[in-house]
């Protein structure tokens, strides 16, 4: 099975710079440095390399918004901060192959003309944070960073940036205004980041896979890379598998492998022998998808086709002792934790859901709360400022309506008088529930 | 110029119009919580949503930039959809409180829910308690359960007065309105956050609960706080003599005008009505009689004694020991009718309004001028013609001080603030015949001769310069307080007293006779000033360039 970003993890030391360089490590700066940064745009955006962060904008185009005369520098801020449910990608690319990230960082500089690139990584993640500083001084040290990257007539230096805690400034304005030091509020659009990013210059954000494919798509030649993958989304992408699985973790497969080819190939099917209930399949955001729906190529297009979407690729299975209403307060409760509460729709509608969802769950729901879920779900949808209102109303859309009965009989059941609410001590056994 | 269409009807709006903007121009309201006029966009109250043809979602009024040919609609299903649920998600946390809330009768909140709410109430939930009735600031109250997180207090104490007081701390249903810690919202304009909040979230501490704002009647003046002359309302509650302590003058609020204050005023000017009804108003003419020490008069005595004193004194020393000081806090109409009187009729040569510099002026680069007299500017044009010898009221009081003066009239409130009571005390001792027409019980009133009561400027209507020379016109909001009375009047009847010509009594002819004799305002009529004001002296510039 051909892997890419993740081949080096498993080697021993891998994250140090004499691993690397001994696996294949940097080798692919000299042949982008020999290019025109034009050209490099061109055969990303040939190789159909798409933003994985979530919401899979193809990144040569990215690139190429860029404002071909602004006198202002340019820079490439890229995204760790991974805070998607579901999601540990980033995180292992940081741990065991931080050199591959830099050369990615440095080929995509040098295309968009960048001198200064930004890493801003979640605050949790002590361990990825530590190797990736490490990487960049062993690189600082060995001239691969610097004023002359490898005696190029190139600068670049790289700058980590530490979160604070706050899935929001994953969104990447607001990323950029945690970064200049500010309150991680998401900022109105336009302009977009290509125009006015960090401190209001021209700037790039990606995630962190994606630029670790960015050596691979050199290596290889864009259209080589577009053919790993499905139709207009190229190459490999790693699929972080959680929930009731047999082996959960990481699978760096091919763009378009099919959902049931993940879930039962890979990981190697439902555990404890029961049955599949429900899968969200790219990260927490993402629309749920029932039993009946996994049959679909992992792919931006084919997930939105059905209504979903592949986002950070996050896979998280339910299997049938799951309670849906459950699982659902544990996501509800999340994007009501964080939503920024800057915006009315998202601040409010969020903890709203979450309380009605909580109140169902003790016993207390009533029969319109169902379809109150979906309506103050769909006032929130399409009418925030940035994207975390959507990603907290597509879920209560989609599971209430795909699992109303388990709704309604949550509600059915009340809470018989003078007992005290159910405690829901843990989403998933439906047996852990006092019933 | 793009053109734009919303509901049907069109505009051409120059580039960079928003949609909020290019409606209110075609007299269209779109409802908004964080939109001011006066503070950068934040877009975040989703109140201004609406429709815009070929766009996927609604989009923000108020950052909706239109183009060439766009077609919005404010009126749709959608757009009245969205509206209700931004209210109810507004309403979701908030505490409801309208009954004992000062901002009742004008809050957005109860406004646009009158308009575009008006849906039945599915809210089962429990609400978040936040901090109440919390004193923020000499001038401010907070009570942040009832905000509604729009940003704007945040955004004025970041953009206009730049103190940075303020700001939104937690996430999410959390969030909360609240000032730094430790920090104090404590700055030159602070009353403006009271104004600028769009429900009772920030209230006035001076104005809360003194009256219901629906007995409120509002009269658009000009404070005379400073030279800066900020248009203002005066509200005053004349139908509930019971609240608001009694007192007629309930709060003064910032007028827009963009040439002169934008939407703002200083807290000093915000809350100087209090002069208007103060304890040391003068309430009644004073006189002080041979052999007697002073006491209270009514008016036909006080002017009987008036002309009896200064015929007398004038008889015995002559015109040349006489003289007046007009202090620029007077209006135009009132500079001149000083001028009539005593100048031309009464043919006293020393006639003086330029003070020295006030030693607490304090000027700023927002608003505050240092200048604080209200009409520095039209007491030079009308009392300081350029063929007079023009003293100032400094060679005046020397020359009193110096027993030169035997007669002088002040006129006007402003030594008092220039110089201290001893120090008047000192320069005055020499004078015999002191009238002092004055607002306020001073010491000038307590050396007066004749002291007589005079109205303030929210007692009567007149025109002021401010320091750019723009002249505006305040309108009466009160009756005169006690037995005070326009200034105009008083110095017709002394002209008839003297079978002197007076300039006319009612300010309006008064304006209309100042026009036709200084050449400043030639041509100007109060409904030529409007409700903005007229400045001359970019007239005169723009002709010049011409
Ligand atoms: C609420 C929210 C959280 C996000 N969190 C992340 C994140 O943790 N990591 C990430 O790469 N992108 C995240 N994104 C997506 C970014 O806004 C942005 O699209 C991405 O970093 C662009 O990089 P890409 O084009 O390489 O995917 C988030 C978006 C939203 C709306
Ligand atoms: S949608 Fe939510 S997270 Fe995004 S700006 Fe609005 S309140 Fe903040
Ligand atoms: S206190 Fe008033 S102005 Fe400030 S954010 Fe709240 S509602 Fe807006
Ligand atoms: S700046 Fe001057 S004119 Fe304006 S409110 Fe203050 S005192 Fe009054
Ligand atoms: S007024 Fe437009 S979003 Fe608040």
């Amino acid at each position: 099975m051909l892997k890419l970003v993740t081949k080096n993890i498993g080697i021993e030391n891998s994250h140090t710079l004499a691993v690397a360089k001994a696996n294949g490590g940097y080798s692919r700066v000299e042949k982008a440095l020999a290019l025109a940064p034009e050209a490099i745009v061109e055969d990303v955006i040939k190789s159909n390399l798409r933003g994985l962060g979530g919401a899979g904008f193809p990144a040569g185009r990215k690139w190429s918004f860029l404002p071909k005369d602004s006198p202002k520098p340019r820079y490439l801020v890229v995204n760790g901060d991974e805070g998607e449910p579901g999601t540990v990608k980033d995180k292992y690319i940081m741990i065991y192959d931080p050199h591959l990230l830099i050369e990615g960082i440095i080929i995509t500089c040098f295309a968009i003309r960048s001198h200064k690139a930004f890493i801003y990584i979640r605050g949790e993640y002590d361990l990825p944070i530590a190797r990736v500083e490490g990487a960049i001084a062993e690189a600082k040290a060995a001239g691969i960073l610097g004023d002359r990257v490898l005696g190029h007539d190139f600068a670049l230096d790289i700058v980590v940036h530490r979160g604070a805690g706050a899935y929001i400034c994953g969104e990447e304005t607001s990323l950029l205004e945690s970064l200049e030091g500010k309150r991680g509020w998401p900022r109105l659009k336009p302009p977009f980041p290509a125009v006015e990013g960090y401190q209001r210059c021209p700037t790039v954000v990606n995630n962190i896979e994606t630029l670790s494919y960015v050596p691979f798509v050199i290596e290889m030649g864009g259209q080589a890379f577009a053919d790993l993958g499905s139709e207009r989304n190229g190459g490999l992408r790693i699929y972080s598998v959680s929930g009731r699985v047999n082996k959960p973790g990481v699978y760096e497969l091919p763009m378009g492998t099919p959902l049931r080819q993940i879930i039962y190939e890979h990981a190697g099917g439902i555990s404890g022998g029961r049955q599949l209930k429900a899968v969200i399949p790219g990260g927490s955001s993402a629309p749920i998808l029932t039993a009946a729906e996994i049959d679909v190529p992992m792919d931006f297009d084919s997930l939105a086709k059905i209504g979903s979407m592949l986002g950070s690729a996050g896979i998280v299975v339910f299997d049938e002792s799951v309670s849906i209403p459950a699982a659902l307060l544990v996501l509800a409760r999340f994007y009501a934790h964080e939503s920024c509460g800057q915006c009315t729709p998202c601040r409010e509608g969020t903890a709203w859901m979450t309380k009605i969802i909580q109140r169902i769950l003790d016993g207390d729901g009533r029969m319109g709360d169902a379809d109150n879920l979906i309506r103050i779900a769909k006032n929130v949808l399409g009418n925030t400022i940035c994207p975390l209102g959507d990603a907290a109303a597509l879920p209560v859309i989609s599971w209430v309506t795909k699992f109303r009965p388990e709704f309604e009989e949550w509600i059915k059941r009340g809470r018989p008088v003078g007992q005290a609410p159910i405690p829901v001590t843990h989403i998933g056994e439906r047996t852990a529930v006092a019933v | 110029m793009p053109k734009v269409t919303i509901d049907d009807r069109t505009i051409d709006v120059p580039a960079g119009t928003t949609v909020i903007q290019a409606a209110e121009k075609l007299g269209i309201y779109i409802p908004r919580y964080c939109y001011h006029p006066g503070l950068s966009i934040a877009g975040s109250c989703r109140m201004c949503l609406v429709e815009i043809e070929k766009a996927p979602k609604l989009q923000i009024a108020c950052y909706t930039f239109v183009t060439e040919g766009m077609v919005v609609r404010t009126t749709t299903e959608k757009v009245i959809v969205a509206r209700q649920a931004i209210l109810e998600f507004l309403l979701a946390n908030h505490p409801l409180d309208c009954p004992v809330c000062d901002q009742a009768g004008e809050c957005k909140l109860q406004e646009f829910y009158m308009q575009f709410g008006q849906y039945d109430s599915t809210l089962l939930e429990n609400k978040l308690k936040k901090h109440k009735a919390m004193p923020i600031g000499p001038h401010i109250m907070l009570d942040s359960e009832r905000c509604i997180l729009c940003s704007r207090c945040v955004r004025f104490v970041d953009e206009v007065s730049k103190t940075h007081e303020l700001g939104i701390f937690n996430r999410g249903d959390h969030s909360e309105l609240l000032p730094v810690k430790g920090v104090t919202v404590d700055n030159p304009y602070s009353g403006c956050l009271a104004d600028v909040c769009p429900v009772g979230a920030l209230t006035d501490r001076d104005f809360r609960f003194k009256v219901r704002v629906w007995y409120l009647d509002k009269t658009e003046s000009v404070c005379h706080g400073c030279s800066r002359g900020c248009n203002i309302e005066i509200h005053a509650n004349r139908r509930r003599s019971h609240h608001n302590d009694g007192k007629l003058v309930a709060r003064l609020k910032p007028r827009f005008n963009g040439e002169v204050n934008g939407h703002w005023m200083c807290d000093a000017g915000r809350y100087s009505y209090k002069r208007f009804e103060s304890e040391d108003r003068l309430l009644q003419p004073l006189v002080r009689l041979t052999g007697k020490g002073q006491e209270k008069a009514d008016w036909t005595l006080a002017l009987s004694q008036v002309d009896e004193q200064v015929t007398h004194q004038v008889g015995r020393t002559g015109v040349a020991a006489a003289a007046v000081i007009a202090t620029p806090d007077l209006s135009n109409e009132e500079l001149y009718a000083v001028r009539c009187l005593f100048k031309q009729g009464m043919k006293i040569e020393k006639i003086a309004h330029r003070c020295p510099a006030d030693p607490n002026g304090v000027e700023d680069n927002l608003l505050r001028k240092s200048d604080t007299f209200a009409n520095a500017y039209g007491a030079g044009l009308i009392i300081g013609a350029p063929h007079t010898a023009d003293p100032t009221v400094e060679t005046i009081l020397e020359a009193a001080g110096a027993g030169k003066l035997k007669t002088l009239f002040i006129v006007g409130d402003g030594l008092l603030s220039r110089y201290s009571a001893e120090a008047l005390r000192e320069k005055l001792k020499n004078v015999e015949t002191l009238i002092a027409i004055q607002t306020h019980g001073s010491v000038l009133t307590e050396l007066a001769a004749v002291a007589l009561p005079m109205a303030t400027f929210a007692e009567t209507d007149g025109t002021i310069c401010n320091f750019e020379g723009r002249v505006q016109h305040f309108d009466q909001a009160i009756p005169p307080v006690g037995q005070s009375r326009p200034l105009l009047e008083m110095l017709v009847d002394l002209a008839n007293r003297w079978e002197l010509k007076a300039a006319p009594r009612l300010p309006e002819s008064c304006f209309t006779e100042l026009a036709g004799s200084v050449e400043y305002f030639s041509g100007l009529t109060y409904s030529k000033l409007g409700d903005a004001g007229v400045n001359p002296s970019r007239r005169s510039a723009a002709t010049a360039t011409a």
